[in-house]
C-alpha cells in the first residue's frame, strides 16, 4: 500500500517534470522552424537535449530564489515559469515581449520570478548570482541564488573569483555547470585542464556530479544542494553532464563535430527516458505533448500578431528618469 | 542644520553614513573598506556603526565585486562599491558596460540597477601611469550609466546622497588629490544629477570644467579679473547627463568658451562639449572653442614630468587670452 502511494507520488512528480521538459523542447523546436523561416532575428542558442538540467534545478527552487543564466538560457527561464507567450514575443522581437523586444534570446529576464537575465557574455551571470546570493544573506530572505554556466565558462576568471568569495562568506549560491563537453566550437578538453570537482574542492565548496539527462536525478541533487544552502553551509557546485544536440548557435553546421557523436546524441534524450517510465505507468504523454504544443502554437501566433517595438518607447528606458533636455 | 567645515574625504564618509542610516538597503563594499576604513579613509568608522553585513571587505577581485553589486542591486539592495583607483575599473568594465548599464533597457524597463561605483581618478601624486588616469569619458560614452564628479566637499556630500538615492547605476568620480581639501558642508543642501553650477559669474569668457580643475579655473579667473577680464566658470559636476542648457546660456552671455579637464584631450569629455557648442551654439561664437587638457600620453611618474601633464592656472590663463585675442 505504502509502495503504491510512493509510486503514485513519483509518477505525479515525473509528470510535472516531463511537462516542463516538453514545454522547453517544443518552444525550442518551434524556434528552429521560425529561425529557418527568418521569423527570429539575430542569434539563438538552443538547449535541446539539456532540458533535464533546467527542469530538475527549477523544481528545487522557492519563490524568493533567484537565478542568472547564460546565452543558452531558454530552458532555465521557461522551467522557472516565464510566460511562454511573453517569452516567444521577446525572441521574435515584439513590443509585448517580456523585455519589449530589446534583449531577445540572450537577455530574457523576468525580475518578478527572480530571473536576473540570460547573458551574452560567457560566465558573466556567475558573479551577478553571487551578488544576488549576498543580498539574500544580507536581507535574510531565506532565498538562494543559482548561477547556471556551461563548461566553457570554467576558464573564465569570474568563476574562480566567485568561488572564492562565495566560500569565504558561505553564500547561498548554487553553481550549476551544464557540462555538454563543448566550449562553443571547441571541445572543452582542449580548453580547460582542471576538473570542476577539484576546483570546487580548492575553495572548500561542496560538490556533486549528476547525470543531467536524468531529470529525477537532477531534481533530487538540486533538492539536496538547496537544503545545504538554506542551512547556511556555503556554496554548492553541481556538475550536470548533458548533451548539446544543436550547434553552438542555430544554423551552425557543426562540421567540427564527429559524425558518430552527432548520430548518438539522441540516445541521451532526457525526454525519451522520462517518456518510457511514464508510459509504463499509464500516463498519456502524447496528450501532454499535444496540450503543450497547442500552447506553443498559440504563443507563436500571438507573437506574429504583436506590434513591433518603436524607437520612441525604447529610448525611454535607458534611464529610470530620463532627463530629456539635459541628455547629452 | 548649519554648515560645518570638513575635508572632501569626510564629506564622502558623511554622505555614506547618512544614506546608510536612512536606508537599510544601502551597503558599502570594496577592497579594505571595512576594517582598514578604505585606502583613502573614505569609509572610516562605517564598520563600527553598521557592522560586517553592510560594510564588506572584499578580496582583490574588481571584476566580480562590481558584478556582484549588479546582482545585489537586482535583489533589493543599494550597493556602493569602492574601486581603489579609477585605473582598476578596467577590470570592472564588463559589469559596468554590459551588465549595469544595460539591465534596465534590455530587460524592457522591468527594473533598474541602483548601484554606485565610487572611485578616485587623477594625478598630481606621482602615482604613475596605472594610478593616475581620468577615465570618465569611457563611462560617459555608455548609455545607461550616469557619471558625476564633484569639485568640492559640499558637492561631494550632496552628489553622493543623490547618487545613492538614484535608481540607475551612478559612477561617482572622486579626485585623490582633493581628499584633504576643506570646505563648508551643509547636509541639508541637495544636488541633482544632470545639473551644473555657476562657480563664478563673468561676462567675457566661459570656462567649463569639472572635478579638480574647477578650483584651477576659479584661480585663473581671479587672476584675470585683476586685468579686467571677467571669466564665468561652469562646474559641470554631472558629466552624464550634462547640463547643456547652463553651458549654452553662459555661452550666449560670453560668446567665448574654453573647456578644461585633467583627462587627456583627445576623445575626451571636452570633445563632446565642444562639438555640442559648435552645433547648437555656433551662432553665439565669437572665437574658436579651445580645450585645456592633458597631452595624449600616459600619466607620467616623475614630478618634473607630471608638472607638464596636469592642468595649471597658467595654461588656463593662456587659453583664455588666446580666445580673447
Amino acid at each position: 500500500m505504502k509502495n503504491n502511494k510512493q509510486d503514485k507520488h513519483a509518477v505525479e512528480r515525473l509528470t510535472g517534470l516531463y511537462r516542463s521538459m516538453s514545454r522547453i523542447r517544443q518552444v525550442e523546436t518551434a524556434l528552429t522552424r521560425l529561425f529557418a523561416n527568418s521569423e527570429v532575428p539575430g542569434f539563438i542558442h538552443l538547449s535541446i537535449g539539456q532540458e533535464g538540467v533546467a527542469t530538475g534545478i527549477a523544481s528545487a527552487l522557492q519563490p524568493q530564489d533567484s537565478l542568472a543564466t547564460t546565452h543558452r538560457g531558454h530552458g532555465h527561464v521557461l522551467a522557472r515559469g516565464m510566460d511562454v507567450t511573453s517569452f516567444m514575443k521577446e525572441i521574435m522581437g515584439r513590443e509585448g515581449g517580456m523585455c519589449k523586444g530589446r534583449g531577445g534570446s540572450m537577455h530574457v529576464a523576468d525580475l518578478s520570478l527572480g530571473i536576473l537575465g540570460a547573458n551574452g557574455i560567457v560566465g558573466a551571470g556567475i558573479p551577478i548570482a553571487l551578488g544576488s546570493a549576498m543580498a539574500h544573506q544580507i536581507r535574510q530572505t531565506g532565498g538562494v541564488a543559482v548561477a547556471f554556466f556551461g563548461d566553457g565558462a570554467m576558464a573564465e576568471g569570474v568563476l574562480h573569483e566567485t568561488l572564492n568569495m562565495a566560500a569565504l562568506w558561505k553564500c547561498p549560491l548554487l553553481l550549476v555547470c551544464e557540462n555538454n563537453g563543448w566550449s562553443e566550437f571547441s571541445p572543452t578538453s582542449r580548453q580547460f585542464v582542471a576538473q570542476l570537482e577539484k576546483l570546487a574542492g580548492a575553495f572548500g565548496a561542496a560538490y556533486a556530479k549528476v547525470n543531467g539527462n536524468d531529470v529525477v536525478a537532477v531534481s533530487e541533487a538540486a533538492q539536496q544542494a538547496c537544503e545545504h544552502l538554506r542551512a547556511g553551509k556555503g556554496p554548492f557546485v553541481l556538475e550536470c553532464s548533458t548533451t548539446r544536440v544543436r550547434g553552438h548557435f542555430e544554423g551552425d553546421a557543426q562540421k567540427y563535430r564527429d559524425s558518430g557523436e552527432l548520430e548518438s546524441v539522441h540516445e541521451h534524450d532526457p525526454l525519451t527516458a522520462a517518456r518510457v517510465t511514464l508510459q509504463a505507468a499509464g500516463v498519456d504523454t502524447v496528450a501532454i505533448d499535444q496540450e503543450i504544443g497547442a500552447q506553443v502554437d498559440a504563443a507563436v501566433e500571438a507573437a506574429r500578431a504583436d506590434a513591433l517595438p518603436t524607437m520612441e518607447r525604447a529610448i525611454q528606458d535607458v534611464y529610470t528618469q530620463i532627463v530629456q533636455e539635459k541628455q547629452a | 542644520m548649519s554648515s560645518t567645515e570638513m575635508r572632501y574625504v569626510n564629506a564622502v564618509t558623511q554622505a555614506l553614513r547618512d544614506s546608510m542610516e536612512q536606508d537599510p538597503a544601502v551597503v558599502v563594499m570594496g577592497e579594505d573598506v571595512a576594517h582598514a576604513g578604505g585606502s583613502f579613509k573614505a569609509t572610516r568608522g562605517l564598520l563600527d556603526t553598521f557592522g560586517e553585513r553592510r560594510v564588506i571587505d572584499t578580496p582583490i577581485s574588481e571584476s566580480s565585486i562590481t558584478s556582484a553589486a549588479v546582482g545585489m542591486a537586482l535583489t533589493g539592495l543599494k550597493p556602493v562599491v569602492e574601486i581603489m583607483f579609477m585605473d582598476f575599473i578596467t577590470l570592472s568594465m564588463d559589469a559596468l558596460v554590459n551588465q549595469a548599464a544595460k539591465a534596465r533597457y534590455m530587460f524592457g524597463g522591468q527594473g533598474s540597477v541602483p548601484m554606485v561605483l565610487r572611485t578616485p581618478h587623477g594625478g598630481g601624486l606621482s602615482a604613475g601611469p596605472q594610478h593616475s588616469q581620468c577615465l570618465e569619458a569611457w563611462l560617459a560614452h555608455i548609455p545607461g550609466l550616469k557619471v558625476v564628479c564633484p569639485s568640492n566637499p559640499q558637492d561631494a556630500y550632496s552628489l553622493l546622497r543623490a547618487a545613492i538615492a538614484d535608481p540607475d547605476p551612478v559612477m561617482f568620480i572622486e579626485h585623490k588629490a582633493m581628499y584633504a581639501s576643506k570646505g563648508q558642508v551643509d547636509t541639508t543642501i541637495t544636488a541633482e544629477i544632470g545639473d551644473a553650477r555657476i562657480a563664478r559669474a563673468g561676462r567675457d569668457v566661459t570656462l567649463v570644467s569639472y572635478g579638480a580643475t574647477v578650483p584651477v579655473c576659479v584661480k585663473a579667473a581671479e587672476q584675470l579679473a585683476k586685468e579686467g577680464v571677467e571669466v564665468e566658470v561652469v562646474d559641470l559636476y554631472s558629466i552624464q547627463p550634462w547640463d547643456k542648457a547652463t553651458v549654452l546660456a553662459s555661452l550666449s552671455r560670453t560668446h567665448r568658451a574654453v573647456v578644461v579637464h585633467e583627462a587627456v584631450q583627445s576623445f575626451g569629455v571636452g570633445a563632446e562639449i565642444v562639438a555640442t557648442i559648435a552645433d547648437e551654439g555656433f551662432d553665439e561664437l565669437d572665437a574658436p572653442v579651445l580645450r585645456v587638457a592633458a597631452p595624449f600620453m600616459p600619466a607620467p611618474f616623475a614630478s618634473s614630468l607630471e608638472k607638464g601633464y596636469v592642468v595649471t592656472v597658467e595654461r588656463v590663463i593662456e587659453a583664455v587670452r588666446k580666445t580673447l585675442a
